[in-house]
């Protein structure tokens, strides 16, 4: 096949264009340029945006002996990521960037221009399988390094997506990659690994979004369950369902137990916090589903909430208006936002965004919360 | 085997400057030492020195070497700037064309932002020409206080010819130095510095078929230049370093090569150039040229051939191509990688889509008939391949 080879830079990028070489196929490699304005030589960059970072690809390219361009996606990124992840702070949700990095540009405008310009297919690298199911269909499974698995952030992909996917790194572990970018001389086998959001150059999320959001609810009051009003604060994105430290609430709850921020209400910039048991949730209420293949009706399997989050036992109905979940494994501090990835054991069926969750027996309105750790 | 079009970007090195150049590898001597040594690598230096400054119609005392174009369009407008600021203080702006190249804007944005420049960037008509009477203006505006004018002899991109000696009809009568960039011009187009009536002109090895690394600034002796180099005071005290007695042998035999067979070497681009064009709208009727070749081939680079390609990438066809084994440029500055739109063609009147469409043919002295006749060959489906991901694109 002739395929390109998204390179981003990194070991495992390079690691799987050079295999995709190796198994005989035409590759070409492509650094995605997503940011307006690379940042030059930035000590410690961690991100995927950087001159540094396409240097890095190009002198891989070179090493494996293939092709090499830059295609600008800036625009696209700008709108379809950075855009939509400052919206939907705005509204108080807590979107993942990666997720929707894959589902609008890598696996989308990346592969449909790839698609028109000749080619058949995009390799890239990460930890995930794709294996022919028993229908024909092309199934996605769990990369075989747990610690480093990808396949949460790709649940977004359809079949026609897998279908010109190639993740040659799915069944090898992070530790043997980097041995093997070593074997083949690749300059990047030590480079460590990127994990913030590659947009947010210096990692403070908090105060990216503060200047973004500058003119977006400064200031708020931190309320406890019942309403009082405990303390104020200078922008809601700033907070995390459930956060714990740095609320700075002078008074001590009753009880003198720690308290943890509950929900963020962001037209009003209300920080709700409560005890820890608040936090637990049952049932999840999604919409925007996104299958990998057919469409079940119901599912027993898992669930997965976060990038490299635990898996939760669940049952997944879908519903008219999107999907329905009951936790039977209860969750911590999830935020409306956040993707759900559905799996049949190692087999991800499909994801939704959660709209809305639940805790106990009855369903709370808690669809305007803001916050968690994916995206930080 | 390669179709190399991008002999603007770079052009092979003649067989017989790569010889003069490794032969005198082989010899030591610093050309400033004293001794025989250091005395047989001088006289290469300066026999090389008087072969240039034949070529070109200069005096050898006013060739002066670099490393480069960018550093002798560096020591041209800083050094004279700075020294003309010294002289006067009123002499605080800098007069130049919107399409000059990075190494001469670059440093005038550098100018402006850090050394009290005002800097006056004359526009271009549609064929990328300067407007001499918005020039004239500028200079008018108040004469006693340019530093200098800069303007590029030929275009890098669209080939334009700029109207050099009208430029220096109009700085003249104020005493104002007039520099040109004639990187791209030598060996492509007649250039004398002498007739020409500049203050300093500015040329470089690799693009006249000599080595990289090599420049040279022309530069009156009467110009009085701040260096920009400081050292052991090698070149006329305005450039120090220790001289590329090899590089420079090189490089001088590229240009009275170039220059010896100029007229020749553009009568065959200038039929090259039409096959290459006629051929391409052949296929691609809707491809639009850049610049001024149908009204006025003369004003125009002779290897010179950029096609805009509507509904296409420029950056799409170039790699369509690439695979292709055929070898242009999209004609536009690049950082990461990351194109911007160029600003030759914004100046010109383009929209910024419009300048994404274009790519830059550029031949040389190697250049053949069945090179063209490869990119004609083609360039139909690679448009069709780039129109499909434009519109598939457009289409989400």
């Amino acid at each position: 096949m002739r395929v390109i080879a998204a390179m981003s830079g990194g070991v495992d990028s390079a690691v799987a264009a050079a295999r995709a070489k190796d198994a005989g196929h035409e590759v070409t490699g492509i650094h995605l340029a997503l940011s307006r304005n690379p940042q030059s030589y930035r000590t410690g960059a961690r991100g995927c945006c950087t001159i540094e970072d396409s240097n890095d690809a190009r002198r891989a390219a070179d090493v494996i002996g293939i092709p090499f361009y830059v295609w600008d996606m800036s625009d696209r990124f700008a709108e379809d990521v950075v855009a939509d992840f400052i919206d939907e702070y705005a509204a108080g949700r807590t979107p993942n960037p990666c997720l929707r990095c894959n589902e609008k540009i890598k696996f989308a405008a990346v592969l449909d221009r790839a698609l028109a310009l000749g080619f058949d297919g995009v390799v890239t690298g990460h930890y995930a399988q794709l294996k022919t199911g028993p229908d024909g269909l092309i199934e996605m499974h769990r990369g075989i390094d747990h610690g480093k698995d990808q396949s949460y952030v790709l649940g977004v992909l359809t079949q026609a997506q897998l279908a010109h996917s190639l993740f040659p790194l799915g069944d090898t572990t992070k530790a043997e990659i980097r041995r093997e970018a070593e074997r083949r001389g690749l300059a990047v086998a030590d480079k460590p690994d990127s994990h913030d959001i590659c947009f947010i150059s210096d990692g403070d999320t908090g105060g990216w979004l503060g200047e973004k959001l500058q003119d977006v609810n400064r200031e708020g009051s931190i309320v406890d369950e019942d309403g009082a009003v405990l303390g104020s604060h200078e922008g809601s994105w700033r907070f995390t369902i459930g956060q714990r430290k740095g609320l700075r609430i002078g008074t001590p709850a009753a009880d003198g137990k720690p308290r943890y921020v509950l929900d963020i209400e962001p037209v009003a910039g209300t920080v709700t916090v409560g005890p820890r048991a608040s936090l637990q949730v049952d049932g999840l209420d999604c919409i925007k589903p996104l299958w990998c293949g057919s469409v079940p009706e119901e599912l027993q399997g898992t669930v997965q909430l976060r990038a490299h989050g635990e898996e939760h036992r669940a049952l997944v109905h879908v519903t008219d208006t999107g999907v329905s979940i009951d936790l039977l494994d209860p969750a911590i501090g999830i935020a409306p936002g956040q993707a759900a990835v559905f799996y049949d054991g190692t087999r991800v069926v499909g994801s939704a965004t959660i709209a809305s969750t639940r805790r106990g027996a009855t369903a709370s309105a808690h669809t305007d919360s803001s916050e968690s750790e994916s995206a930080r | 085997m390669s179709v190399y079009l991008d002999h603007a970007a770079t052009t092979p090195i003649y067989p017989e400057a790569a010889a003069a150049m490794s032969a005198q590898l082989h010899n030591v001597g610093n050309p400033s030492s004293l001794h025989a040594s250091g005395r047989a690598a001088r006289r290469v230096v300066e026999e090389s020195r008087e072969t240039i400054a034949r070529a070109l119609g200069a005096r050898p005392g006013e060739i002066v070497f670099t490393s480069g174009g960018t550093e002798a369009n560096n020591l041209a407008i800083k050094g004279c700037y700075w020294h003309r600021r010294r002289e006067d203080g009123r002499r605080t702006r800098i007069i130049a064309s919107q399409v000059e190249h990075h190494a001469v804007l670059d440093q005038l944005h550098w100018l402006a932002n850090e050394q009290q420049a005002e800097v006056n960037l004359v526009p271009v008509d549609s064929l990328g020409q300067i407007d001499l009477a918005a020039l004239q203006a500028a200079i008018e505006a108040d004469p006693d206080s340019v530093a200098l004018i800069s303007v590029m002899w030929a275009n890098n991109e669209v080939g334009t010819v700029q109207p050099i000696a009208d430029v220096v009809a109009l700085a003249e009568p104020h005493g104002i130095p007039v520099h040109t960039d004639a990187v791209q011009a030598v060996g492509q187009l007649p250039v004398d510095f002498a007739k020409a009536g500049v203050d300093a002109l500015t040329l470089t090895g690799h693009k006249v078929g000599g080595p990289f690394g090599v420049g040279a600034l022309a530069v009156r002796r009467e110009l009085a230049i701040t260096p920009l180099i400081h050292g052991g005071g090698q070149e006329r005290d305005i450039r120090s370093g220790t001289i590329d007695a090899p590089a420079i042998a090189g490089f001088a035999t590229a240009v009275e090569l170039a220059v010896s067979r100029q007229q020749q070497l553009a009568t065959r681009l200038t039929a090259l150039r039409r096959r290459l064009v006629e051929g391409v709208l052949s296929v691609v009727p809707d491809a639009i040229c850049t610049g001024a070749i149908d009204t006025n081939p003369e004003l125009r680079l002779p290897g010179n051939a950029h096609l805009r390609f509507p509904n296409c990438e420029g950056d799409s066809l170039l790699m369509l191509l690439d695979a292709k084994g055929i070898e242009c440029s999209t004609g536009s500055a690049c950082d990461a990688g990351v194109a911007q739109a160029s600003h030759v063609l914004l100046a010109m009147g383009c929209s910024d889509e419009e300048a994404r469409t274009s790519l830059r043919f550029s031949m040389g002295h190697t250049t053949t008939e069945a090179d063209v006749d490869a990119l004609v060959a083609a360039i139909g489906p690679a448009v069709d391949r780039a129109r499909a991901a434009v519109r598939v694109m457009r289409g989400r």
